[in-house]
């Protein structure tokens, strides 16, 4: 183990570490503003409209993310001229926002399916309750379903965090120069294979940690109101022995 | 052919037996570390449980691009620098297909490590009384009554661990293996046409999808025909 390359190559890897973080940030708020909408697509009744919804979420969740990006990345080019003509080319001749797309769009896939999941498990009585009292459609939602939806959500949502935050990783792929592509450059100019890889490694654990921290922090507060009143009343430990 | 692939779609299919290859062989190297990380995480001994915790803990917040590099290309400069402390000279090179399947295995039996450990503890504790107070022992318990309803109960989480790592094949192509993804490139390279590859690539992985989505139903309804439902 040789110190010293992990101390000098520590400020590039925060570096990579920042575009990492900005990589998946952006694509979990662009994510979300899409998959809100096409949510509520996807629980509509009429085939037209959830059908659509439903093509591009299973699209995206039954290929690799990588075949994704190649896709977006590599396919592009095919498109040159056309994508020249309408003055998008600029764009998508850029990794970092041919990245940027790959990830929203594949993250906004799984939202969409955490969110129907969530939407449809919001229970009945209270959708039944909210109309009797005369609320409106948009009303309905708005106060009664997407809150409650949206606490269903979190847990799942907080895995979707986590798993984007990792498969970012790949995007070195394609010449970014986030965490993962920083510490490939420096093991291919140092040859200190284990000594960058297991720092990287140890920075990603770090960041995925916090993120399940931040969750665990957040769900306690919405569920309080769930907790158990005294510490004595906690549920019984279901503990099955096995072999 | 709708999509112009100028005849290489042979590539495709070739690439596409290798990625199954790779996909199962991993999957089993996953479901036997599953099962051992599990034991040890139900066995009650302390160190155990540790060095499962630490296993299942540290695989799953690292990505397996990095893990994969790590194995691949840290792995014999370990062995060559350490053999290299004790006088030996020697070069290793990994065999792409091997350390492809043991970095995935690895990986994903962190994942199965935890379907494998719900299942046990699924199993009602009342039958494992009965076992017992009929005189078995803690073997012929696991043997008889334990395990043939583990994998009934691991199942639909072991085909989500399945439907992830054959996504995760993919990756593997970064070691130079010619799976699916590195067929398509190499196509992409000789063709030009690189959206029609990877869109045809595309839609062989979906496909892989379906298939084991409608396999694992099978599964799921076969190795629960013994259970009574209201």
């Amino acid at each position: 183990m040789d110190f010293d390359i992990i101390v000098t190559s520590l400020p590039k890897l925060v570096d990579g570490l920042g575009v990492t973080v900005q990589l998946t940030g952006l694509a979990l708020i662009i994510g979300i503003c899409i998959a809100v909408p096409l949510a509520l697509l996807r629980v509509s009744k009429n085939p037209l409209l959830w059908m659509p919804v439903y093509l591009y979420a299973f699209y995206f969740r039954g290929t690799p993310l990588l075949v994704q990006l190649f896709l977006v990345y590599y396919g592009a080019g095919q498109f040159r001229e056309a994508l020249q003509d309408v003055g998008l080319w600029t764009l998508f001749r850029e990794a970092w926002f041919c990245a940027l797309l790959t990830l929203t769009l594949n993250t906004a896939a799984y939202t969409v399916e955490i969110l129907r999941g969530a939407i449809q498990a919001v229970p009945a009585g209270e959708i039944e309750a909210a109309r009797a009292c005369g609320m409106s459609r948009g009303l309905l939602y708005r106060r009664i379903i997407l809150p409650k939806a949206a606490r269903i959500a979190l847990p799942a949502y907080g895995n979707e965090v986590i798993f984007l935050f990792q498969a970012t990783s790949i995007v070195s792929i394609i010449t970014i120069m986030d965490l993962t592509g920083v510490a490939r450059v420096i093991v291919a100019r140092t040859f200190d294979v284990y000594e960058i890889y297991i720092t990287a490694g140890l920075m990603y654990l770090a960041v995925t940690y916090g993120i399940v921290g931040v969750f665990k922090l957040v769900e306690r507060r919405i569920y309080r109101h769930m907790r158990p009143r005294r510490e004595t009343s906690a549920a019984p430990q279901l503990a099955g022995q096995a072999g | 052919m709708l999509i112009d692939l100028r005849g290489y779609g042979w590539m495709l299919v070739e690439g596409l037996w290798v990625t199954l290859l790779v996909g199962l062989s991993a999957l089993a190297v996953a479901i036997v570390l599953g099962l051992a990380a599990a034991a040890a995480k139900l066995s009650g001994r302390r160190w155990l449980q540790v060095l499962a915790g630490l296993y299942t803990t540290v695989i799953r917040g690292i990505p397996e691009l990095l893990l994969l590099l790590i194995v691949f290309y840290g792995t014999p400069t370990l062995i060559q620098s350490l053999a290299a402390r004790w006088g030996w000279d020697m070069v290793i090179d990994f065999d792409p297909f091997v350390a492809g399947v043991l970095t995935l295995g690895f990986i994903y039996g962190a994942f199965a490590t935890e379907v494998f450990r719900g299942a046990f503890q699924a199993v009602p504790v009342g039958q494992i009384e009965a076992a017992r107070a009929c005189g078995m022992s803690s073997r012929l318990t696991l043997r008889r009554i334990v395990l043939p309803q583990v994998w009934r109960f691991a199942l639909p989480g072991l085909g989500n661990v399945w439907l992830i790592l054959i996504k995760a094949t993919a990756l593997v192509s970064v070691i130079q293996l010619d799976e699916l993804m590195r067929k398509a490139y190499i196509a992409m390279g000789a063709t030009k046409l690189p959206f029609n590859f990877f869109l045809v690539a595309s839609f062989l992985y979906l496909g892989i999808t379906v298939v084991s989505m409608a396999l694992q139903y099978r599964l799921e309804v076969w190795s629960n025909r013994g259970v009574r439902r209201a």
